[in-house]
């Protein structure tokens, strides 16, 4: 195959495939250069929705960034409002409530099962067939419903607080949860069955878009893409946050590198939320939500502070420099997917573009998190 | 002067019946969409939805025609027009029932083919005249795909064609008469292999229409709409329209080929019911296939047609040569 982009008779020319392309996912740009139906190079241009949240975070006071954290990865803003929290919370020396936390976690946990879902289902429309999206917006829709019960928003939720949580969870959101984890566990051997074992899927996945742990070393890649490589590498286990260490559950990890190992990783992991809802809400303890006495203006003390999580798509990481005030010194928000998306250049050379299209939805890009 | 009625006449009721199934099968196509994936479809419009298409053609009708600045006009103009008239054309062979055929041919599956690749040869003509990359791509991909699907179904067109010997759609079903194990897809006494190249003709048409898991030249995950990117209003209007009449077409020839055309499985009663019925059963299975698969690469696709549907259609040609020597 690649005799042929090596032959003298070369001739290539240059497409770009977005910024508005329906395989990109949003408003990303990639420039590509075809010799034939094969890529010569691709290179991913950023920037399309640039919104200096870096930015803003120095400008605003720390309470008023928190709208920020819903609106960079729209489909797991719940894992980057644990990040703030936890971020400030360390840096303020302020004590969690162990309630407010395992309901953290059950949220954290939910918007990931929602944000996999939503992955897997525009991942294989991606690949032609349009139907499994339907499927999983279905029981997104449930999640969705019991977010909004608590957090009173959909999507771009605000709904931590430094200290804890700002609504307790009720007993209809308990019930509403145990009943949609029993409804939705036999709808994932449901998914294999219907699309995992495709002939044409397979046919399409496996093999296809090797990412070797060496190369999401080199570019920093996290989440499914690691541990589809055969990396075990998860903050909740590595360095462990919140109330996980006491909770049950495995980390999923693929050795084949290939689009089809990502695929699983994000399958298996849902799988390993539902456990981890599940186990959460039964050892769910009494008390308040939130801390006491936590200053409305917070002005933690000088220092340069640092906070990972797992979010749906990797390490989410936020570090701030403090200079005692009211607002940030310095804000850096390290998001996965621009890591992941980097390595795309170096693994998408010699495929072909209807592969290099899948191999980019198994990365799962979201692009105003890539973007900031 | 009489011959002259009976084509005017036959020509308004292809047209009338061209013109409900293109409007209709889009319907079907959604409505079974929406059962295939856990919602209702189209419904607003009209009892369940039954003005849909109506209000599509309205709309398709009132835009207006954007000419891209670097298009070739002249094929641009021509393609849509191009893709039309030879799926319009083909009506005129299909034998509904035994006297319910617009011209008798003795070479009516010569003509189908000769005509079914003008077909394939607008999507490029669309593809190249739009000036925009992505459609050049997609034509590219489209004639590939359909030169490399012709072949098998010709293959297996010419084994019908030895069991039978005759070239006319309507003498094909005639002989298929009595019973359903005189169809030729259950004809085992001419070759054993009768059933399977049924497969491979209906693959091969799945092919030939563009649909997936072989929409190449579509794919709109990858190539944004494939040909048609640059097609607005009824020039989009006529390709969809096209593809569905391609569609009528090819599960129209498998049913004359292969499943008895007009004849009734018990012998009883034959006529164009059974053909609508056989016709739409397959249809029907086309848009299954359409929302259940994924899209399969360009070279899987090629792979598929060169490495087993051609080899396999061959050894059928064969063994059915065989088998009519011996026997």
């Amino acid at each position: 195959m690649s005799s042929l982009a090596q032959s003298h008779l070369r001739e290539t020319f240059e497409l770009n495939i977005g910024p508005q392309h329906p395989a990109t996912h949003g408003v990303l740009r990639i420039k590509v250069v075809m010799d034939g139906e094969y890529i010569d190079r691709a290179e991913p241009i950023l920037g399309y929705i640039h919104r200096m949240h870096e930015k803003m975070g120095e400008n605003r006071t720390w309470n008023q960034f928190w709208p920020n954290m819903g609106r960079l990865d729209y489909l797991s803003a719940m894992a980057y409002n644990h990040c703030y929290a936890g971020l400030m919370e360390r840096a303020a020396g302020i004590e969690v409530p162990e309630r407010a936390e395992y309901i953290r976690v059950i949220t954290a946990e939910l918007n990931r099962i929602q944000s996999h879902l939503l992955g897997f289902g525009a991942y294989i429309m991606d690949l032609g067939g349009f139907t499994p999206l339907m499927y999983a917006m279905d029981e997104r829709e449930q999640i969705l419903d019991l977010l909004e019960s608590v957090t009173g928003s959909r999507l771009t939720y605000c709904y931590f607080r430094f200290g804890g949580v700002y609504n307790d969870i009720d007993d209809d959101f308990i019930t509403g949860t145990r009943a949609f984890l029993k409804r939705f566990r036999p709808q994932i051997p449901m998914y294999h069955k219907l699309v995992t074992g495709n002939a044409i899927l397979m046919d399409r996945l496996i093999g296809v878009g090797p990412v070797s742990a060496e190369m999401c070393r080199k570019y920093g890649a996290t989440g499914p893409v690691l541990r589809g490589s055969g990396v075990n590498y998860d903050i909740r286990r590595n360095e462990p946050y919140s109330v996980y260490p006491e909770l049950d559950f495995d980390i999923p990890v693929y050795k084949e590198c290939d689009s089809m190992a990502r695929y699983m990783v994000r399958m298996d992991e849902m799988v390993q939320s539902c456990r981890i809802i599940e186990n959460a809400l039964n050892k769910l303890p009494e008390g308040p939500v939130m801390a006491e006495k936590v200053p409305k203006a917070l002005k933690p003390p000088n220092g340069d502070y640092h906070y990972a999580v797992e979010a749906a798509r990797g390490t989410f990481s936020m570090r701030t420099v403090s200079d005692g005030t009211n607002t940030s010194y310095r804000m850096r928000l390290r998001s996965p997917t621009y890591s992941n998306v980097s390595l795309f250049e170096e693994a998408s050379r010699g495929m072909l573009l209807s592969d290099a299209l899948a191999f980019l939805g198994s990365l799962d890009p979201v692009i105003p998190e890539m973007d900031r | 002067m009489n011959e002259l009625i009976r084509l005017l006449s036959y020509m308004i009721c292809i047209a009338a019946f061209l013109g409900l199934n293109l409007a209709y099968l889009g319907w079907v196509e959604r409505k079974g969409a929406g059962h295939i994936q856990r919602r209702t479809g189209p419904k607003d419009v009209g009892p369940y939805g039954l003005l849909q298409p109506l209000a599509d053609g309205l709309k398709l009708m009132s835009k207006q025609l954007i000419v891209p600045a670097n298009a070739d006009r002249p094929l641009y103009m021509c393609a849509p027009i191009l893709t039309m008239v030879p799926a319009v054309l083909l009506f005129v062979a299909i034998p509904f029932g035994e006297h319910l055929v617009p011209r008798e041919f003795n070479f009516g599956l010569l003509m189908m083919f000769a005509f079914a690749s003008v077909g394939g040869m607008s999507i490029l003509i669309g593809g190249w005249g739009s000036g925009n990359k992505y459609s050049l791509i997609a034509g590219a991909r489209a004639v590939s795909q359909n030169v490399a699907y012709e072949i098998p179904m010709l293959i297996t067109a010419i084994t019908i064609v030895m069991i039978t010997g005759s070239m006319d759609l309507n003498e094909i079903v005639r002989q298929q008469g009595g019973f359903f194990w005189n169809w030729n897809v259950f004809r085992l006494d001419k070759s054993i292999l009768m059933p399977v190249s049924f497969l491979v003709f209906f693959i091969c048409s799945l092919a030939e229409t563009n649909r997936t898991p072989f929409d190449m030249g579509e794919c709109e995950g990858e190539l944004v709409a494939g040909y048609h990117t640059e097609y607005g209003g009824m020039g989009f209007g006529l390709f969809m329209m096209a593809e569905y009449a391609n569609l009528v077409i090819g599960c129209s020839l498998t049913t004359v080929l292969f499943l008895g055309g007009w004849q009734c499985p018990f012998g009883l009663f034959p006529g164009p019911h059974w053909f609508l019925l056989k016709m739409y059963f397959l249809i029907w299975c086309f848009v299954w296939i359409r929302w259940t698969y994924p899209r399969t690469t360009f070279w899987g696709l090629l792979n598929l047609s060169w490495k087993y549907l051609i080899p396999f259609s061959l050894v059928n040609l064969l063994l059915t040569a065989l088998f009519i020597k011996v026997f």
